[in-house]
C-alpha cells in the first residue's frame, strides 16, 4: 500500500498523519503533493506522523528531505513524529537522524513549534 | 535446481520488465527465498530493501524504462550465503564519482542514497561495468552463525 496522508490542525501546527509505504512512484509523489498543498494554503508549522509507515526506501528519505527543505525555505519548521525502529535506523545510517527535529510525543512536539 | 559456478544453488533466474513494478517484484522473490532459507526477520527485511535499491537503479538509471530492456535477477543460495544479482541493460555509471551521501555538504540532496544503503544492508556489495554495455549489481549476504 503506497503511502496515505491525512491531515489535521492542532492549535497553529498541521500535524500529517502518514500510512502505508513512501517509496518511489505513488508513495513519494503523494507525499511531495501533501507537503506542497499544505504550503499553498499558508501552512508553516507541520508535524509528520510516520507512526503508521511501515516502509520507506531511499526514495522516502529523498522526499523527507525536499520536505523538510521545502518548508524551511518558506521560513516554515516540519518536524517528525514517531519514528518506527526501522526508520529511525534509516535516518541514522543517513545521517539524517541529527538533521530532523524528532518527537516520541505529540504534545511535546506541538509546543515545540 | 542447478548449482552456479560458486557452489549455489540457483533459486530463480529471471528477466524483469523495466518498470517500477519489477522492483516490488524483485523485493518479494528476494524476501520469500530469504524466509525460507532461514535468515532473521531483520536481515530478511534489509537484504529486500537492498534488492528493491538495486532493481530501482536498474530500472531508473540503467535502462531508464526503455520496454525493449530487461533487468536479469538470478538469487542463489547456499549453507552460508544468499547472493542476488541484478543486471541491466544500460550505458553504466562511474562508481567513483558519485558522491558521498553523507558527507556535509550532500546531506540535504534528494536523491543519491540508494548505493550507500545497499552498501549498508548486505554485507557484499560487488558492482560492475559489462561490456559491451549493462551493469551487474552482485549483493551477498551471509548467515549468521549461531553461537553456542
Amino acid at each position: 500500500m503506497s503511502a496515505r496522508l491525512s491531515s489535521r490542525q492542532v492549535g497553529e501546527v498541521m500535524v500529517v498523519d502518514v500510512s502505508g509505504r513512501i517509496t518511489l512512484g505513488e508513495g513519494s509523489s503523494n507525499l511531495r503533493e501533501g507537503i506542497r498543498e499544505l504550503l499553498a494554503e499558508g501552512k508553516r508549522s507541520i508535524l509528520l506522523n510516520l507512526g503508521e509507515v511501515s516502509y520507506i526506501d531511499s526514495s522516502g528519505i529523498g522526499e523527507l528531505v525536499a520536505a523538510f527543505t521545502s518548508v524551511a525555505n518558506q521560513q516554515g519548521q516540519l518536524k517528525l513524529l514517531h519514528l518506527t525502529k526501522r526508520v529511525k535506523d534509516l535516518l541514522q545510517i543517513t545521517k539524517l537522524y541529527t538533521v530532523f527535529d524528532i518527537y516520541d510525543d505529540e504534545a511535546h512536539a506541538i509546543r515545540s513549534f | 535446481m542447478a548449482d552456479n559456478p560458486a557452489g549455489e544453488t540457483v533459486q530463480a533466474d529471471i528477466f524483469l520488465d523495466s518498470t517500477l513494478e519489477s522492483a516490488d517484484a524483485a523485493e518479494q522473490l528476494a524476501v520469500k527465498v530469504a524466509a525460507e532459507t532461514g535468515f532473521a526477520e531483520e536481515e530478511v527485511h534489509r537484504l529486500g530493501m537492498a534488492v528493491r535499491e538495486s532493481v530501482v537503479n536498474a530500472v531508473v538509471h540503467g535502462n531508464r524504462y526503455n520496454a525493449r530492456k530487461k533487468v536479469h535477477l538470478t538469487v542463489a543460495a547456499n549453507q552460508d550465503r544468499l547472493s542476488v544479482t541484478v543486471v541491466d541493460e544500460g550505458q553504466g555509471f562511474d562508481l567513483s564519482a558519485l558522491p558521498d551521501p553523507v558527507a556535509a555538504e550532500h546531506l540535504l540532496e534528494q536523491s543519491g542514497r540508494g548505493i550507500f544503503l545497499m552498501r549498508a544492508f548486505v554485507d557484499e556489495l560487488d558492482i560492475r561495468r559489462l561490456a559491451p554495455s549493462g551493469t551487474q549489481v552482485k549483493l551477498v549476504k551471509y548467515r549468521r552463525k549461531m553461537v553456542v
